[in-house]
């Protein structure tokens, strides 16, 4: 049990509180971007390229523009006047907003129509016509690494590859002496395919010019509103958008994951459309545009090794990424960190070396890839580390539980010094897989299983125990385009001892509206029911880098707890000025001050909230309300254990998650109810890529399941009951113990369900199995193991 | 040419000229300025639109406007009464049932038909029952509890 600090009036920490913001999503009161509709709003469509390279010879807009309502159409040639035909993307690469030339992907913005309605657009986007010569595209990364592949990028000066950027870390020479030396070596290729957040709404803008003030007000799906407003002052100051010229307005997200982090040319062409025509524009992308051209995530291939003991000591790891960014790197990772934070993939074990290195190249695919509800390629680590494990485990036929055990960190061990050198902050290894176990029942299982088997039916158990980095980030390391990795709070209490407080994050569905209202409630003890949150409109809320990278808890939340502190040091104050007494003689309990010894004597915070304004001490500045932006001196290691049972259909090879454990550390909690909600969420989209979900390309570039069709989704018939439970090991060093946990299942998820699935086919002489782990692959393999 | 309709929207008498092709889905969005049933895919694929058209739930993106001349249709906005919830929209609210809330009107309009044609559904006939219904935040499972906890209140209001 939680123990709550508050009642269940004051509604601090601990307590599972109702959503304030539900209200409105459940009356259908939302504000989505596409339910924005201002006077003498166009509609913008965008035509696309159906090949994935190819010369642009032609583009005919005459037969677009003689349709009544179009009013014009936008190419690559009309942005290269205004120098508005490229952008940086978050990685300092280039990318086009509209081609002049060439196009690199399918899907590729080529030429965009501006109408007065909707459907007159789209009609219009037929009716352009591109005339292309189409290119063979290069569309498997070891291929484009090859000495004579065709160089991509040739709008880059003296680029003579496809090779983006090499990356490393750790000993390399001390590592290898461990593998050429060790009883025991285990090595697994594996590919971690492109997938989509594929959240439910798309992306989508409107760009409101208004030329008499020369004003941008932008209306926009992204998780990093302040961000945003830099970089397009950046982009097109010369133009005269500069920084105090442009409001960037974040309305209610339909789900970010990551995916509503990068700058789409979509963006861009409709602040461009709106600048040019004076009017509104409104871009709302489709589900096909959605899945087929804004950032993938992942698409990492991988080869893991480990190196250990005969008796099942971890002694090494190595790992080798080759990384597909597609046609421009469009990652969002801080920018010391090309391959984000894979440097976690010595995972939750205690041994001394490590070496990991990436390439990273270029392909005819769509630019990205973003950080896919994961603090930057921890999923990919967490994959790696967790499968090479189990590989390990399999070698020496140890169980996969007790080799865990033998090599956990222990909890003393904390602060640890990983072998790539990050330090994690807490955790407790040991009790959350013992916890995991226990409420599966694993030894049970286990006599399950063999019985089972003897009877020639599939059923497997798989485990994974891994260790998160999330927060970024401490800004002597993180920063996005320069812009430092902190948050901010900016908390006003009302005459009345009501507030509101505001922060440099965006909630996409995480409940920020509830848990900051919290954690100021929490340390003001004013109700979490009296201080509304607000986020998202950068002419109001304080400069922070958004919410993505399970970041909003780790940095602006524990910017609200210190913003709340300096608010009680000056409710001290004035309550030792009211009651006559020192400061020294008061004390602090949830919503007042009392005088020590004598609780009758005391004053409530709104008592004092209201003095500030109307009886405040002589020499202190009046009114009640404080700023902080928190700079994190560490990032947050969360951690989990979690078993993953499957029974396996052998006629049809399909895989059923039976039971899914979740037993998560993400130190002190906010609201439990919202922690699982979380849980269960990105489980679901651990399950998904784990089974169902791939963007599939054939060789010409074509992608083959670019719509909600044929990209599987999963629905409520394949997502199991979640069982979920916690341990507590809060991190040293945020304000309120703190880890974030939005990203955990979703990291931890994968390889638990794959080890389950190879468990189940181990006696086979199966040893991996690549996801997803679709029910054709299983069946093939159970048919050429003659297990049929 | 524009085609004539006339339809009861959440209790209401609407009398419009719609272009033949038009969605319903975009009447109720653009015209009728019900925001609150989404549009989430082009292919019928996630139910982020459905709404209820006498009596069935339909997804909205593949009714054509005209079609539904004469109909009866509920939004996600007709279902409060009185400034009461109904009981779905309670039970999303008690059981964390929504997150990003994008979804959540499609849901809760499939959730009315599912309770419509089976009052005390198990886990199994709710899960079954949304697979029409895409979400991304909440991985379904309070949803499913959202969807039973107004099932006992249905049972409530029945058994008075």
């Amino acid at each position: 049990m939680i123990q709550c600090k508050t009642s269940k009036e004051i509604g601090g920490m601990g307590h599972s509180m109702r959503r304030k913001e539900d209200a409105r999503f459940i009356q259908g009161k939302g504000q989505y971007v596409d339910d924005i509709k201002l006077p003498e709003m166009l509609y913008m469509d965008i035509v696309r390229s159906p090949f994935a390279y190819a010369k642009i010879t032609n583009i005919n807009i005459e037969k677009a523009m003689a349709l009544p309502g179009v009013l014009a159409v936008i190419t690559g040639k009309d942005l290269e006047q205004y120098n508005l035909h490229w952008m940086p993307t978050l990685m300092s690469d280039t990318q086009m907003v509209l081609p002049v030339d060439t196009v690199m992907y399918q899907s590729q913005e080529v030429a965009a129509v501006i109408a007065t309605e909707r459907y007159i657009a789209a009609d219009a986007v037929e009716l352009v016509e591109v005339e292309y010569e189409p290119m063979q595209p290069v569309m498997d990364p070891y291929k484009a690494m090859e000495a004579d592949a065709p160089v991509l990028r040739i709008d880059k000066e003296g680029k003579t590859d496809n090779h983006i950027w090499h990356w490393e870390a750790g000993d390399k020479e001390a590592t290898d002496r461990i593998f050429d030396d060790a009883e025991v070596k285990v090595k697994e290729q594996m590919h971690i395919p492109r997938i989509h957040v594929a959240s439910i709404e798309t992306c989508g803008c409107v760009a409101n010019y208004d030329k008499v003030n020369n004003h941008l007000t932008m209306y926009m799906t992204t998780q990093a509103p302040h961000a945003i407003r830099t970089v397009i002052a950046l982009v097109a100051g010369h133009v005269g958008l500069t920084e105090e010229k442009v409001r960037v307005i974040s309305p209610d997200i339909g789900g970010g994951f990551g995916g509503k982090v990068p700058v789409y040319p979509g963006y861009v062409i409709a602040i461009a459309a709106s600048f040019l025509i004076g009017k509104p524009v409104k871009w709302i992308e489709d589900r096909s545009e959605n899945l087929q051209a804004d950032s993938f995530a992942r698409d990492y291939h991988i080869t893991a090794e480990m190196a250990g003991t005969k008796d099942g000591k971890i002694l090494a790891t190595r790992f080798k990424l080759l990384c597909d960014h597609g046609y421009t790197d469009a990652a969002a990772n801080p920018s010391k960190f090309p391959t984000g934070l894979f440097s976690i993939c010595t995972g939750s074990y205690d041994y001394g070396h490590s070496y990991a290195e990436a390439d990273a190249v270029y392909t005819n695919k769509p630019p990205g890839g973003v950080a896919y509800r994961c603090s930057f390629r921890v999923t990919e680590a967490v994959h790696a580390i967790e499968r090479i494990t189990d590989c390990y485990a399999q070698e020496i036929n140890k169980d996969p539980a007790q080799l865990r055990f033998d090599n956990f960190i222990n909890k003393d061990q904390f602060p640890y010094k990983s072998a790539l050198g990050w330090e994690y902050d807490s955790g407790d290894y040991h009790q959350g897989l013992q916890k995991a176990m226990e409420v599966v029942g694993y030894d049970d299982l286990r006599k399950e299983q063999a019985e089972k088997r003897a009877r020639g039916e599939l059923m497997g158990i798989g485990i994974s125990t891994f260790t998160e980095i999330v927060g970024a980030g401490p800004s002597r390391e993180f920063d996005i385009l320069g812009i430092k990795m902190f948050d901010s709070a900016e908390i006003r209490v009302h005459p009345t001892g009501k507030a509101i407080a505001r922060f440099g994050t965006k909630s996409q569905g995480q409940g920020h509206e509830t848990t900051y209202a919290q954690i100021v409630a929490e340390e003001l003890g004013i109700p979490a029911e009296h201080i509304q949150v607000e986020e998202g409109d950068t002419d109001t809320a304080p400069y922070g880098l958004g919410t993505y990278a399970s970041r909003s808890t780790p940095t602006a939340g524990a910017a609200a707890a210190i913003a709340s502190r300096k608010l009680r040091e000056k409710a001290k104050k004035i309550a030792a000025y009211l009651l006559e007494v020192s400061e020294e003689d008061l004390e602090w309990e949830p919503g007042k001050f009392f005088v020590k010894g004598a609780p009758d004597k005391a004053k409530t915070i709104q008592e004092i909230v209201f003095a500030a304004y109307t009886n405040h001490p002589q020499g202190m500045e009046a009114g009640f309300e404080a700023t902080h932006y928190y700079d994190p001196p560490n990032l947050t290691f969360p951690s989990g254990a979690y078993i993953c049972v499957v029974d396996i259909d052998k006629e049809t090879g399909e895989v059923k998650v039976r039971r899914f454990v979740a037993i998560d550390d993400c130190g002190h909690i906010i609201n439990p109810m919202i922690v699982q909600g979380q849980v269960h969420g990105g489980l679901t989209q651990g399950l998904a890529p784990a089974l169902y979900e791939e963007l599939i390309y054939d060789e010409e570039g074509n992608i083959l399941n670019g719509t909600f069709m044929d990209y599987l989704v999963p629905t409520a018939v394949e997502s199991p009951s979640w069982e979920t439970g916690h341990t507590v090991t809060p991190s040293p060093h945020h304000p309120i113990g703190a880890k974030g946990v939005g990203e955990s299942p979703t990291v931890g998820a994968p390889p638990a369900i794959v080890n389950a699935v190879v468990d189940a086919l181990s006696h086979l002489g199966v040893t991996h199995m690549e996801i997803p782990i679709t029910a054709p692959k299983v069946w093939k393999i159970l048919k050429e193991k003659g297990a049929l | 040419m524009g085609v004539p309709i006339s339809v009861t929207v959440n209790g209401q008498h609407r009398e419009s000229e719609v272009d033949s092709r038009t969605l319903l889905v975009q009447f109720i969005r653009e015209e009728l300025r019900l925001t609150g049933t989404h549009v989430g895919c082009d292919t019928s694929s996630c139910g982020a639109c459905t709404i209820i058209m006498d009596g069935k739930a339909v997804k909205s993106c593949t009714v054509l406007a005209a079609s539904a001349n004469g109909s009866d249709i509920t939004t996600i906005e007709g279902l409060a009464q009185n400034g009461e919830l109904h009981p779905l929209q309670e039970g999303f609210k008690e059981e964390h049932g929504l997150q990003c809330g994008f979804c959540t009107p499609g849901m809760i309009m499939t959730a009315v038909q599912l309770l419509e044609d089976n009052p005390q559904p198990s886990e199994a006939e709710i899960r079954h029952g949304l697979e029409g219904n895409y979400c991304r935040c909440t991985g379904y499972h309070n949803i499913v509890k959202a969807i039973y906890h107004a099932s006992r209140k249905y049972k409530e209001v029945s058994h008075g």
